[in-house]
C-alpha cells in the first residue's frame, strides 16, 4: 500500500500573515511578498533558502514574482494547484512530495487578496477556465456565484436528511465566539441565533450569516523537508497525512450524481490511513467554511459522522473550543478573515505549537485542516507536532 | 409593464453564452424551443453539458436528441440577492434543479409558480423564454 509514501517526510517550519482588512491600497503581490516574508522570518529562514514556491492558481502572482523580488538563487520547484478554496491544502501535497524526494529542501507556500478594485467575486470566477461549463451554462441565467452553485448542494441536503438552518446557525456562532479570541478576526461582535436568523437571505439557503467574509491580506506558510526541519527556529509541526480528491462532475455541480458530497470524501481516507490515526486521535480541526452547511458536509465526508449526520454532529457545543471537536479556532473565513483557507493551515500550526493564547486547545498534539474548492474539490491534511 | 427600448438601454448588458462547435446544437435547439441534448453515436449514453468524448466508451462521435421536457425537481434555490447586476430586477427568482427524463440534469428558472411549492421529485416540465432575437432559454413549470 502506497499511501504511507509521505507520512511524516515533511513539516510545516514557519507560517506567517498580515493583517486582515475588509480593503486595502496594497497589491495582491505585495501582500502575498509580506506574508512570505513574515513566515520565512518565523522558520528562521532567509529569502535565499527557499528553492521552492507555489502560488495561489487563482490571482496573478507567479513562481517568477518571488525570485525577482527575494533574488532567490536557485529555484528548483514550482507548481501551482488550481483548486480554488483547496489549492492551498493541495499544495501542502505537492510540497510534501517535492521535499520528501529531494527536488527542493523549503517551498513557500503564499496565498494574497488584494483590494476590492481587483476583481469581486463573480469577475474573479468568470475568469477562471475551470468554470467555463459554469459559464456558458449558469451564469447566464443568473447563477453567477458561490453561494447560488452551492445552496441546491444544501437544500438537498436539507431535504434528504432534515439538516435545519438552527445547524448551520450552529456553525456560525462558532466561529464567531472563536474569533472573539482571536485579536486578527475581522468579526468579533458576538452573535446569537436570532442574529443568524434575522440576517439578509442571499440564496436559499444560504443568510448572510452563511456566508464567508470577503477579505484582503495574504498568509503564508513553508514546507521543509523533515530532516532539515529539527535545525529550524520553530517546533516542528509534522505532515502526518495528506491527500486531494475530485468529485464526479467537478466542473458542474448540476450534473453531479451525488451533489451532498464533495471530493473531499475520497481524500480523506487517504490521508487518515497515511497518517495512521482514528478520527478520536483529532484534537482540533480547521474545516474550509466558505458556508456554514460546508462545514456540516465536510465533516461527513472526512469520516467524523455517518452522511446526513453532520447536523445533528455540530449541535450541542461539539465543535466549540472545549467541545470533542474544536473546529474553526481563528473564526474561520466566516468571522477571521477569507485568505482561501491559507489562514486555516496557519491556524493549525500554531495550535499544535500551543501559541493560541485563550483560544488554545489544551495539549493539542494531532490537527486536520481541510480545503474545499471549485465546485468541489477537496483536500486534507493531517499533522502533529 | 412593458420595457421600452431606453429602459434596455438603461440595464446592465446580461452574461450570454459564447457557444462554440461543440455546444451550438443546444444553443440553436432553444432558438427553435427544442431542448437538445448530445448523445454517444457508439452507444448511445446522453450527456450534458456536452463534451468531446463518451466517458463510458471513448468514442468522439456523436449525435443530438430532442429531450422530451419532461423532469422532476432534483434541487433548487431561490436567489435574493444579485450578484451580477443583470439579474438584479428578475430578485427574487428561483433556480430549480431538474432530473431530466433522459437521464442528465437541467438548470433553470421557474415560472408560474410560488417558489415555496418546491420539493424534490416535484414533476416539471420545460418550457422556453426568448430573451432577444438572438439568445432563448429554458425554463421550467411545475407539471399542471
Ligand atoms: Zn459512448
Amino acid at each position: 500500500m502506497a499511501a504511507a509514501g509521505l507520512k511524516d517526510r515533511a513539516a510545516v517550519t514557519g507560517v506567517g500573515e498580515t493583517a486582515y482588512t475588509r480593503d486595502t491600497d496594497r497589491s495582491q503581490l505585495e501582500l502575498t511578498l509580506a506574508a512570505s516574508l513574515a513566515a520565512i522570518a518565523d522558520a528562521g529562514l532567509e529569502p535565499k533558502d527557499i528553492d521552492g514556491v507555489i502560488p495561489y492558481g487563482a490571482g496573478g502572482v507567479v513562481a517568477e514574482d518571488f525570485i525577482t523580488n527575494f533574488g532567490l538563487p536557485d529555484l528548483r520547484y514550482s507548481a501551482l494547484t488550481p483548486m480554488g478554496g483547496a489549492s492551498p491544502v493541495a499544495a501542502l501535497q505537492s510540497a510534501a512530495m517535492a521535499v520528501a524526494t529531494g527536488v527542493a529542501n523549503h517551498v513557500l507556500i503564499a496565498l494574497g487578496r488584494g483590494s476590492i478594485a481587483g476583481g469581486r467575486i463573480t469577475s474573479r470566477l468568470a475568469a477562471m477556465p475551470q468554470m467555463r461549463l459554469v459559464g456558458e451554462f449558469e451564469m447566464v441565467q443568473g447563477c453567477n456565484a458561490p453561494a447560488q452553485f452551492y445552496a441546491p448542494m444544501a437544500r438537498r441536503h436539507m431535504a434528504l436528511y432534515g439538516t435545519t438552518v438552527d445547524q448551520f446557525a450552529e456553525v456560525a456562532m462558532t466561529c464567531r465566539r472563536h474569533a472573539e479570541r482571536n485579536e486578527r478576526a475581522m468579526m468579533r461582535k458576538p452573535m446569537t441565533r436570532e442574529d443568524h436568523h434575522a440576517s439578509r437571505m442571499i440564496a436559499e439557503p444560504f443568510r448572510l450569516f452563511d456566508c464567508s467574509l470577503e477579505s484582503a491580506g495574504a498568509a503564508a506558510v513553508i514546507v521543509s523537508a523533515a530532516e532539515r526541519a529539527p535545525d529550524l527556529r520553530q517546533r516542528p509541526v509534522y505532515i502526518g497525512g495528506v491527500a486531494e480528491g475530485h468529485p464526479d462532475s467537478p466542473s458542474a455541480i448540476t450534473q453531479r450524481p451525488d451533489m451532498t458530497r464533495f471530493g473531499l470524501a475520497r481524500a480523506a481516507p487517504i490521508a487518515f490511513r497515511m497518517a495512521g490515526v482514528d478520527h478520536g486521535d483529532i484534537d482540533v480541526a480547521q474545516i474550509y467554511d466558505c458556508f456554514t452547511w460546508v462545514v456540516i458536509c465536510q465533516l461527513e465526508d472526512l469520516g467524523f459522522c455517518a452522511k446526513g449526520e453532520g447536523g445533528a454532529f455540530v449541535e450541542g457545543g461539539r465543535i466549540g473550543l472545549a467541545g470533542e471537536l474544536p473546529v474553526n479556532t481563528h473564526g474561520g473565513l466566516l468571522s477571521e478573515a477569507h485568505i482561501a483557507g491559507m489562514n486555516h493551515i496557519v491556524e493549525l500550526v500554531r495550535q499544535l505549537r500551543g501559541e493560541c493564547g485563550e483560544r488554545q486547545v489544551a495539549d493539542a498534539e494531532v490537527g486536520l485542516v481541510t480545503g474545499f474548492g471549485d465546485l468541489g474539490d477537496g483536500a486534507v491534511a493531517i499533522m502533529h507536532r | 409593464m412593458t420595457t421600452t427600448a431606453d429602459d434596455h438601454a438603461r440595464l446592465p448588458a446580461r452574461p450570454r453564452p459564447e457557444p462554440d462547435a461543440l455546444s451550438a446544437p443546444y444553443w440553436d435547439g432553444l432558438r427553435a424551443h427544442k431542448l437538445m441534448l448530445q448523445r454517444c453515436h457508439a452507444c448511445g449514453r446522453v450527456r450534458h453539458y456536452p463534451r468531446p468524448l463518451c466517458d463510458h466508451c471513448y468514442a468522439f462521435e456523436h449525435d443530438w436528441v430532442e429531450a422530451r421536457g419532461e423532469g422532476r425537481v432534483h434541487s433548487w434555490t431561490v436567489c435574493h440577492h444579485a450578484f451580477h447586476p443583470a439579474f438584479k430586477q428578475a430578485l427574487p427568482y428561483a433556480l430549480v434543479t431538474v432530473d431530466l427524463a433522459e437521464g442528465v440534469r437541467l438548470q433553470a428558472p421557474l415560472r408560474g409558480s410560488d417558489p415555496a411549492r418546491l420539493r424534490v421529485e416535484l414533476p416539471v416540465v420545460v418550457d422556453f423564454e426568448d430573451i432577444d432575437d438572438t439568445l432563448t432559454l429554458p425554463c421550467v413549470r411545475v407539471r399542471a
